[in-house]
């Protein structure tokens, strides 16, 4: 009867995959949206570039719960580049459901939280990596 | 207790009945069908209310017939301007039963009457280490000018806790007022609890310590009877929009005394008496408070709300929306498992009911009433302190206004087994 709560969606929302955490995660965000109060923290476990696990926490709406769940089947395997390189529009093509204006926040928060995870990881990289570098040229200055 | 709701001198006589089903003639909204083809079914009006044809005509009539500035031209379409402005004036004073309609400054809305109090006369009166007590229930719209305020001038905000019952606590209210606050700002009707507060009792309090207060009446005008003087308050809030009224219209009213001592919030056009390269002097009240061309037309529609507020009667409106209340209180947890309804007894209430389903998020409940053509709010309804008080990230609301029937009531109900029936299927 209802075109935005079919019954796979449903499903994910009741029992979402890759729900839970990761002991060691490489890469962790929580996102939210403060207006609907919803909220996803997600775990990556990435090494040689490739995201080898995925999970995440969070309460929220069925569509915003759904979308975690399907992205994070989606994302599990692909290299980094590959996730970074989602749009929206693949998101909402995994949902296959017509996201109206009001509720494009709560489908994309997913891939929102994905993101900010992935960006602070390569900040991170990037400061150690320039750690590195700085302690080796002093090392060569000495 | 008594009956906290009725702020104006009890008549012995019961109000003559409001009969919605001829109100509902009136809204002209009422008669639009969804893109289902369902008829509206608007349990929303706490967020913002339906506009009656009388209000529709009113701004209509500016815009197509006399439409020009006030106070400033000298011809006859200027004249009739300024005449249905200041005559809109009048009828928002008269709904509050202020003393005289220069008392009522014009703003946008409740939000800006706040922002106008609290930078006017809160930056002025509040100094290092003053109090302002407000409360857990507070909207948004009460509580965060105050913090800007407490903010730059070093002083303090204090609240007044909320019971379980959605109640507030008046012992810890009176413990607070011993801190001889500057200032005591709460609502009149909770727009989430819908917890309609024992104000007077609360005023006669806070004078007593020496305080004065502000009262956010945006809930309440639309829906309670309200006598400003009846009350003792020294600032009453209100806007439009829920009352009926075009949005982008509200008001402040105020003691003269207090408005003539407070500097200007906005200055420029219209606020001023004369006006020198270097000094100006203001205007009388309450145009010193009223910079620039307002919304006239939205004003004038406010005068039309009040008037047609005040011809159904605010005591039959009471009564009318206590029922239906009343009614939904009863049929909601009867007819819809796995209901949460958060506040205090109809009679303690005015027509507003949160509410959750258990494990289904209220945007969800909310997307899929709307395919019934059943408009209600999810969400926190800018009162983000008072879910973190429940443990709760959002709610769903229903709220009536006049022009709402039993029937829709019904509606909700069934509306709300169809979410349960799709979230368990």
């Amino acid at each position: 009867m209802d075109d935005l709560y079919r019954d796979y969606i449903l499903e994910h929302y009741r029992r979402p995959h890759n729900f839970g955490v990761l002991e060691a995660p490489t890469a962790s965000y929580e996102g939210s949206n403060p207006l609907c109060g919803d909220r996803i923290t997600m775990m990556l476990g990435i090494s040689d570039g490739v995201v080898r696990e995925v999970a995440f926490t969070g309460r929220g709406c069925a569509i915003s719960q759904a979308s975690a769940s399907l992205l994070t089947d989606e994302i599990k395997g692909k290299t980094v580049e590959e996730v970074e390189r989602m749009t929206p529009d693949n998101v909402l093509d995994l949902l296959g459901i017509d996201i109206s204006p009001a509720r494009l926040k709560c489908a994309l928060l997913s891939l929102d939280t994905v993101a900010h995870a992935l960006a602070d990881d390569t900040e991170e990289k990037a400061e150690e990596k320039a750690g590195a570098e700085g302690s080796a040229s002093g090392a060569q200055s000495q | 207790m008594a009956d906290l709701a009725t702020t104006q001198p009890k008549d012995q006589a019961e109000p003559a009945r409001l009969d919605p089903y001829r109100v509902r003639a009136d809204f002209p909204i009422l008669a639009t069908t969804n893109r289902f083809g369902k008829p509206l079914i608007y349990l929303d009006s706490a967020a913002t209310s339906l506009k009656p044809l009388a209000v529709i005509e009113a701004v209509d009539g500016y815009n197509r017939e006399y439409s020009s500035n006030i106070h400033r031209g000298i011809y006859e379409l200027a004249e009739r301007a300024t005449g249905a402005y200041e005559a809109a004036r009048a009828s928002s004073a008269r709904l509050i039963n202020a003393p005289e309609p220069a008392e009522i400054v014009f703003v946008r809305n409740a939000t800006e009457a706040i922002n106008l109090v609290a930078y006017s006369w809160g930056r002025h009166h509040i100094g290092r280490g003053d109090s302002i007590v407000l409360t857990e229930m507070e909207h948004h719209a009460n509580l965060v000018p105050w913090q800007l305020v407490v903010q730059e001038k070093d002083g303090d905000l204090e609240f007044v806790p909320v019971t379980d019952d959605g109640l507030l606590q008046l012992e810890v209210y009176e413990v607070l007022l011993h801190l001889r606050p500057k200032l005591v700002a709460f609502t009149h009707v909770s727009n989430m609890l819908g917890t309609v507060n024992p104000v007077r009792e609360m005023v006669e309090m806070a004078h007593a310590a020496g305080a004065l207060v502000l009262i956010d009446g945006a809930q309440a005008v639309p829906h309670v009877p309200v006598d400003v003087q009846e009350l003792g308050a020294d600032f009453y809030v209100f806007s439009g929009h829920k009352m009926l009224g075009p949005t982008g219209s509200g008001a402040l009213w105020a003691r003269r005394g207090l408005l003539e001592a407070m500097p200007p919030f906005m200055a420029g056009g219209d606020m001023i008496r004369e006006v020198h390269l270097r000094r100006s002097a203001w205007n009388e009240i309450p145009y010193k408070f009223e910079a620039g061309t307002p919304d006239i037309a939205a004003q004038i529609g406010m005068g039309a709300a009040a008037e047609y507020l005040m011809s159904l009667g605010m005591e039959s409106v009471r009564a009318h929306e206590r029922e239906l209340t009343a009614y939904a209180l009863e049929v909601l947890p009867r007819e819809v498992p796995g209901i949460e309804l958060y506040g205090p007894a109809a009679e303690l209430r005015g027509g507003v009911v949160s509410f959750n389903l258990s494990g289904i998020h209220p945007h969800d409940v909310a997307q899929i009433l709307d395919r019934s053509g059943i408009c209600v709010r999810a969400g926190h309804h800018c009162t983000m302190p008072l879910h973190e008080r429940f443990d709760l990230a959002a709610t769903a609301r229903a709220s009536f206004n006049v022009y709402t029937v039993p029937e829709e009531i019904d509606a909700l109900a069934a509306g709300l087994r169809d979410v349960v029936r799709i979230f368990d299927r």
